[in-house]
């Protein structure tokens, strides 16, 4: 898979040769059609998912959770023990999988890297003045500097909103650009885009396409601190953009919703979105993620109702 | 007579304080004792016994977290709408029971004061199951009871409004959460009584209300790790010993069904003991240091 340092080879090369040709890109792409967009998001949710078809969308979707705790009051001992759970998700039942990554704050990559030693598990850290994004660039790029150094495989950045909205394009395109120099090849980069903030459909296209041309490897939804999170519509906008970006350049840029999906019933809604837009390429822990943290235990109570045949409780899975 | 339609009345389940239909979409018809065609209730599906679980579940902390005065003033509340509403429930159960208005006027009013006989006992039963113990040494030693947690209930299946209310007010008032599985056959006081607690500062999802088939959805009920305890008071004899192995899957609590023949006579507490568990705590008191003074 060419990765995304080779766009320059590409078509879309000069787009941001600068501000006004970034503009011109972005303003160009077509206007969403909001009402046709959440029509067909709503369709996609109502398909039935049932026996094997569902054993085997609850076992993908554990592996693509990215356990997120990301409070103030996080301690050490509790980003262990989310690791341990990480690797593990039931104890009872080794053939559960283990989730794709947990996801931290910087100060948190180094417990975290030691919790998940040798599982294959990856550490995220959000970073980049995580989750307002309202710093100095040179606050920003510290802040994810600090994170590789301690070990993250997978750098979760957000868009300067602000910039953004107002028009400044090519501010959030370098911060995004310099964030992709200092992860190297070492950490992967997630762009958070908030769409809660963005207001329009037009604004997360804009942005989605923003992030892939400056370098992004996955592009996620949200924060998971805003009221409007990870929603099916603006998820399968953004399935859109990574299928048409990579039809234009043939660079596989990942997707991640996250913030608002507690349920099994809702998760499976969103890996029909993933075949059903960008298909079964994407249907891969590499390519698609769920930022989530109590989505896990509906998961592993909805694995353990089928494997049993019994109604699971909030009392065999861990509460964290 | 006037050539009015009478407007038919849609009886719905009661699940977390709203009333949906099953979500099956199945309904079966309800008649009286003689045959004739009543009102068609919701036929629920395991999903209902689970979404009712789950509200159960919700519902508990803050139920069980009330102080026992409260729980009171609230189910004394619950009589106070059943007084109000008497003459549906009498039609109700005259219908169901196949007994003459006057006598099932009897009944629903031996209802009403069952509920009020219970709704006295919250802020008691702590003073008469619990107390201090005597311990042999300095400390105090004290036990309570303490609910114990989201109650399966299916209704007893011939007295379709005293028998429910017997079996389900005992369950609520200690503080637990209860999952009812209305009678069978005559479902309809059961799914009445949804509306009054739902009118009555009962906090949804305290008390949900299925209606169906006992085993369809006792079966899952029985079997389900979120539930606490059950209440076999519906079930007949080969489906009791069926829902009694599968409750022990999980150390489940379960009362097995006791013939009752006469529902107004004075229950008694074991209803209300049996979904209650001791907490006993050891609290030090007395003289702690060498110079004699407490604390």
């Amino acid at each position: 898979m060419p990765t995304n340092a080779h766009i320059a080879a590409h078509s879309l090369s000069d787009v941001a040769a600068s501000d006004s040709t970034l503009r011109r890109f972005l303003h160009g792409l077509p206007g969403v059609d909001a009402v046709g967009l959440e029509a067909r998001a709503a369709a996609l949710g109502t398909r039935s998912i049932k026996t094997t078809a569902k054993a085997y969308a609850i076992d993908l979707a554990i592996s693509m959770v990215d356990l997120t705790t990301l409070e103030g009051a996080d301690t050490p001992g509790k980003v262990r023990a989310l690791g341990a759970k990480a690797v593990r998700p039931d104890p009872t039942d080794r053939t559960t999988p283990s989730t794709a990554a947990v996801c931290v704050y910087p100060d948190m990559v180094a417990v975290a890297k030691e919790a998940v030693a040798g599982s294959g598990v990856k550490v995220a850290s959000v970073a980049t003045a995580f989750p307002a994004g309202r710093a100095a660039l040179s606050v920003k790029l510290a802040d994810v500097r600090d994170a590789v150094a301690a070990g993250a495989d997978e750098v979760d950045m957000v868009i300067d909103r602000g910039a953004f909205l107002a028009g400044n394009y090519m501010k959030v395109y370098e911060e995004i650009a310099a964030v992709r120099d200092v992860c190297g090849t070492d950490a992967r980069l997630k762009v958070i885009f908030e769409t809660g903030e963005l207001s329009t459909y037009d604004n997360i296209r804009r942005a989605s396409w923003l992030g892939m041309l400056a370098g992004a490897d996955f592009i996620k939804t949200s924060t998971g601190k805003v009221a409007v999170n990870a929603t099916p519509a603006n998820t399968l906008l953004m399935l859109e953009a990574v299928r048409d970006f990579r039809a234009q350049t043939g660079i596989q840029i990942g997707v991640k919703p996250a913030g608002g999906i507690r349920t099994s019933k809702d998760a499976i809604k969103f890996l029909v979105l993933v075949n059903e837009t960008v298909g079964e390429g994407w249907l891969d822990p590499y390519w698609f993620r769920f930022g989530a943290s109590s989505l896990l235990n509906d998961l592993l109570m909805q694995r353990q109702k089928l494997a049993t045949g019994r109604y699971s409780g909030p009392d065999y899975v861990t509460v964290d | 007579m006037s050539d009015r339609l009478s407007v038919l009345k849609t009886y719905k389940l009661y699940v977390g304080g709203k009333f949906p239909r099953s979500e099956s979409g199945r309904v079966y018809e309800v008649t009286d004792h003689k045959g004739k065609w009543l009102a068609n209730a919701p036929q629920s599906s395991r999903k209902d016994a689970r979404d009712a679980v789950v509200a159960a579940r919700k519902a508990f902390g803050a139920w069980s977290g009330a102080t026992a005065y409260n729980r009171g003033q609230v189910l004394y509340r619950v009589a106070e709408m059943l007084e109000g509403r008497k003459s549906q429930f009498v039609h109700e159960v005259a219908d169901a029971e196949g007994v003459s208005k006057s006598k099932a006027a009897v009944v629903v009013e031996a209802t009403i004061d069952r509920w009020v006989w219970y709704a006295g006992w919250t802020d008691k039963i702590a003073q008469v199951i619990g107390g201090a113990n005597p311990v042999a040494g300095p400390y105090f030693n004290l036990s309570s009871p303490e609910p114990t947690g989201v109650v399966a209930v299916l209704a007893p299946q011939e007295s379709s409004f005293l028998g429910l209310v017997s079996v389900l007010a005992p369950v609520i008032a200690t503080g637990n959460t209860a999952v009812v599985v209305a009678s069978e056959k005559s479902p309809l006081p059961a799914l009445s009584l949804g509306e009054v607690l739902a009118t009555s500062d009962v906090p949804g999802g305290t008390v949900n209300i299925l209606s169906g088939r006992t085993a369809e959805i006792a079966t899952p009920l029985a079997a389900h790790q979120d539930v606490n305890a059950i209440d076999l008071a519906g079930a007949d004899e080969a489906l009791a010993k069926e829902l009694e192995i599968a409750a022990a899957d999980n150390l489940k609590r379960v009362l097995r069904p006791q013939p009752v023949d006469d529902w107004t006579a004075t229950p008694g507490l074991d209803r209300m003991t049996a979904f209650l568990e001791t907490k006993t705590v050891w609290h030090p008191t007395g003289s702690l240091g060498a110079s004699g003074s407490s604390y």
